[in-house]
């Protein structure tokens, strides 16, 4: 179990090698990483937000609860904070268990936690100014399936 | 009691600053916002629509009338919007 908050971007590669090496027991490895999207073509930056004090324990507290539920050999949750542009990698989540089923649920389980229950804020600036991301009434919705 | 309070996001946009050491006497988050409102005119615009306003005392997220003896940081902030 690993969660780590930063500004610099990640290696997804080299993050998913670390997660398995050493490890021959593992049968499945799955992976999400976000993007920053730019599909309207306006947005020029994405600013994000967090609450330093209380982002990494949030993270592994969601973590936790993922290997609480399923039988996982190991988890990553990589999240950047700060000024991105299009097209950058935001955050990854990855996820290894013996069989598919238990990485593929933990991944969009530690996904869906992720989006409204840990502390970060979007903020996207654009050629009409700068306006907060609001959360999805979905989101919520998402956590029901739980 | 003394009480640290930080905002994020638009919250703190509407209320200027960061974060601010407040006394207060108040038992509940909600009484804590009402005090707050009340005092001047860009706290009850951050709060006017508290639907959309979240709270965490100590770093771990609760409901407005959780009780805040023994609490040392509150934290106001829009619904997280993070992934």
């Amino acid at each position: 179990m690993a969660v780590r908050v930063q500004i610099e971007d990640f290696d997804l590669g080299a993050e998913l090698a670390a997660l398995r090496a050493g490890c021959t027991n593992i049968g499945a490895l799955v992976s999400f990483c976000g993007l920053v999207r730019n599909d309207t073509g306006d947005l020029q930056t994405l600013e994000l937000e967090h609450y330093p004090e209380m982002t990494e324990k949030a993270l592994a507290e969601i973590e936790e609860e993922a290997h609480y539920r399923w039988d996982l050999n190991a988890t990553l949750i990589v999240h950047r904070f700060g000024l991105l542009e299009p097209g950058e990698q935001i955050m990854m989540v990855a996820t290894a268990s013996l069989h598919r089923k238990a990485a593929f649920e933990a991944a969009d389980f530690l996904m869906d936690f992720l989006k409204s229950r840990a502390p970060f804020w979007k903020k996207e600036t654009g050629v009409d100014g700068a306006k907060w991301v609001d959360a999805k009434e979905d989101d919520e919705t998402m956590l029901k399936r739980w | 009691m003394k009480l640290e309070l930080i905002y994020f996001a638009w919250v703190r946009e509407r209320i200027g600053v960061p974060r601010e050491t407040v006394e207060t006497e108040v038992a509940t988050v909600n009484a804590l916002v009402l005090e707050l409102r009340a005092r001047e005119e860009r706290y009850d615009l951050a709060f006017s629509d508290m639907s959309v306003v979240r709270v965490a005392l100590d770093q771990t997220l609760c409901n407005f009338d959780a009780p805040l003896e023994g609490v040392c940081e509150v934290a106001f902030f829009p619904p997280m919007t993070g992934g």
